[in-house]
């Protein structure tokens, strides 16, 4: 199949849409199909082969934080061009109400079209107001997925109707194959975390707090602290007598932060909200480490209510110290749990995820034609006439 | 004079509005009508591989004849049943994959893991295809009851699109098992 897929966040800006749409273009490629993704870059950033830049991302506040986004006639220009002259037979388009390129697709095509959507976000205000906006766009998708529960729910919420659930995927291989380091099994087991330091939301703070308590309970126990942010700060929240067994590895590649996990013996989640799927559970999952999760939705989900991973209240830290030391003195529970893990995490291996998703466009494309321009008429994005068949007659941004 | 002016403008914007408005209507009564024979390909598709489960000799006799008799009694159902026994063909999928591990021990016999595979996956696709169809039934819905689109019938004569309701809950041991590669 001739694939489009449309990002609408820069590829070179490491996050969850991102790496999904990155592992999505390059499985189907694998597959044999033919993928362009379409996604914000300069024409001087060096980007992979199947990738055809739209134009800058520039950054602006949009939905509580800065998002680097590409917009304006530029970029619509080359939406349009890259529709007319890809010849898709289906469209996947990623967080479509994002004000980037991805609505801009949905503007601006017909035909077959998938749409992920990847947020989870408490009811806003601003989406439901934008919902009515966004409405005769948002009708165009054949398809809509959602890439977790709280993602679905939250959809569900703001536009109704009955989104599938597909969810995040990821090499499993690739973390199940990564060995332990050495200096990381000594001392009396090995706890670790994974994300931003200085973001309240991902709950170091939660874990440092519990930390003493768990230190004094097993002398000898190390933590291992990856992310960026400032160490310093966290360093000086422990008391001295606990420094020494913690260890701040910064920012991690993919393959140290598989060994991290292969060499723990549990991975702290400490996250107190604002998670939608939780793909670093599964991560952890795959490469062995027991997770010991604060119970989010997201979360609870992904460790099955807690056969797959043990749960505690959202930003107790005391609750996380009694499960921590329980499950570090319970060698056999980690491997049922481990064990457990290493059976359910093959859901979510890119070979049967994609194989979900490639049933959804097969299922979409089923109809004659293929993806095709929408011809540009006010007031909406689509023309008045049944428009269902390729037009590339009208358009004058080239 | 102004007015007349006004009231041509009036009166074209309403007439641009409501062509693009018919325009909507019509394009989302195509896609509705794709939906709905993609639903009919998946049930069929899925029951066609219910019986091949059924009649494999994986399954238990028993369980092999609650399969076999809910799935036979889906496809040869009339159109107004078809809710009604997809509904069931869904439940007997459900009390015979219960959970993973009676699909994990039922994998262990040749050629048994691919079959249960595409049936996990032909469950999953007629869940899919139900949404997809559903939720394109109630854009059009909406979309036709606003009284401009009934006041000028936009939608002609076409029927009201219905929405179809019917138990499509893939079996739980299905959706927690995947085949491993090893």
């Amino acid at each position: 199949m001739r694939i489009g897929i449309v990002c609408p966040y820069s590829l070179d800006v490491p996050g969850g849409v991102q790496n999904h749409v990155r592992d999505l273009a390059e499985v189907l490629l694998d597959l044999g199909h033919e993928v362009s993704v379409l996604a914000p870059a300069d024409d001087d950033t060096p980007v992979p082969p199947y990738v055809v830049p739209a134009g800058r991302a520039v950054p602006v506040p949009y939905n509580g934080s800065v998002a680097r986004l590409a917009f304006g006639p530029l970029s619509a220009a080359r939406v349009r061009r890259w529709i007319r002259e890809g010849g898709f037979d289906v469209l996947h388009i990623h967080e479509p109400a994002t004000p980037s390129l991805s609505l801009l697709a949905l503007w601006a095509a017909t035909g077959p079209i998938v749409a992920t959507f990847h947020t989870a976000m408490p009811r806003s205000r601003m989406m439901s107001a934008a919902s009515a906006i966004l409405r005769p766009a948002l009708e165009k998708i054949s398809a809509r997925v959602a890439v977790s529960e709280p993602a679905r729910a939250t959809l569900v919420h703001h536009l109704g109707g009955e989104p599938v659930v597909i969810p995040n995927g990821l090499f499993v291989d690739r973390f199940a194959n990564a060995r332990p380091r050495p200096q990381w099994r000594e001392g009396a087991g090995t706890l670790c975390f994974l994300g931003r330091l200085d973001e309240p939301r991902k709950g170091l703070a939660v874990l440092l707090r519990a930390f003493p308590e768990i230190v004094r309970r097993r002398p000898g126990v190390r933590l291992l602290v990856a992310g960026p942010g400032d160490v310093e700060e966290a360093r000086a929240s422990l008391p001295a007598e606990c420094r020494p067994a913690v260890e701040f590895l910064g920012m991690v590649d993919d393959q140290t932060k598989a060994e991290m996990f292969a060499s723990s013996d549990i991975y702290v989640a400490p996250h107190t909200g604002g998670e939608s799927f939780g793909i670093v559970l599964v991560e952890a999952m795959a490469a062995g480490a027991p997770v010991l999760a604060s119970a989010l939705d997201a979360f609870r989900l992904v460790v099955d209510g807690g056969r797959l991973g043990r749960l505690f209240e959202v930003g107790d830290s005391d609750a996380l110290a009694e499960e921590a030391i329980a499950l570090l003195e319970d060698p056999a529970a980690r491997d049922r749990l481990r064990e457990a893990a290493r059976l359910a995490v093959r859901r979510y291996d890119w070979s049967n995820v994609a194989k979900e998703i490639v049933s959804v466009y097969e299922m979409v494309a089923e109809g004659p034609a293929g993806v095709g321009e929408a011809t540009a008429v006010a007031p909406g994005p689509a023309g008045p006439v049944g428009g269902d068949r390729r037009d590339d007659s009208i358009d004058g941004a080239t | 004079m102004d007015w007349v002016l006004v009231a041509i403008v009036v009166v074209a914007v309403i007439g641009v509005y409501l062509s693009w408005t018919a325009g909507r209507i019509d394009r989302l009564h195509a896609r509705l009508e794709a939906a709905r024979s993609a639903l009919d390909a998946q049930l069929y598709r899925r029951s066609a591989v219910a019986l091949e489960v059924a009649t494999s000799g994986m399954l238990d006799p028993a369980t092999a004849l609650l399969v076999a008799d809910a799935a036979h009694r889906a496809r040869s159902g009339g159109e107004e049943e078809r809710e009604l026994v997809e509904s069931d063909l869904s439940k007997a999928l459900a009390a015979a994959f219960p959970d993973v591990e009676t699909c994990q021990q039922l994998a262990r016999q040749p050629g048994a893991s691919e079959l249960l595979a595409e049936l996990g996956a032909a469950c999953r696709r007629v869940e899919m295809a139900r949404r997809f169809h559903n939720d394109t039934a109630a854009n059009a819905r909406a979309l036709r009851t606003r009284w401009l689109v009934r006041a000028f019938r936009l939608a002609g004569h076409a029927p009201m699109p219905e929405t179809v309701e019917m138990d499509d809950t893939p079996p739980a041991g299905l959706v927690g098992w995947a085949p491993s590669p090893s």
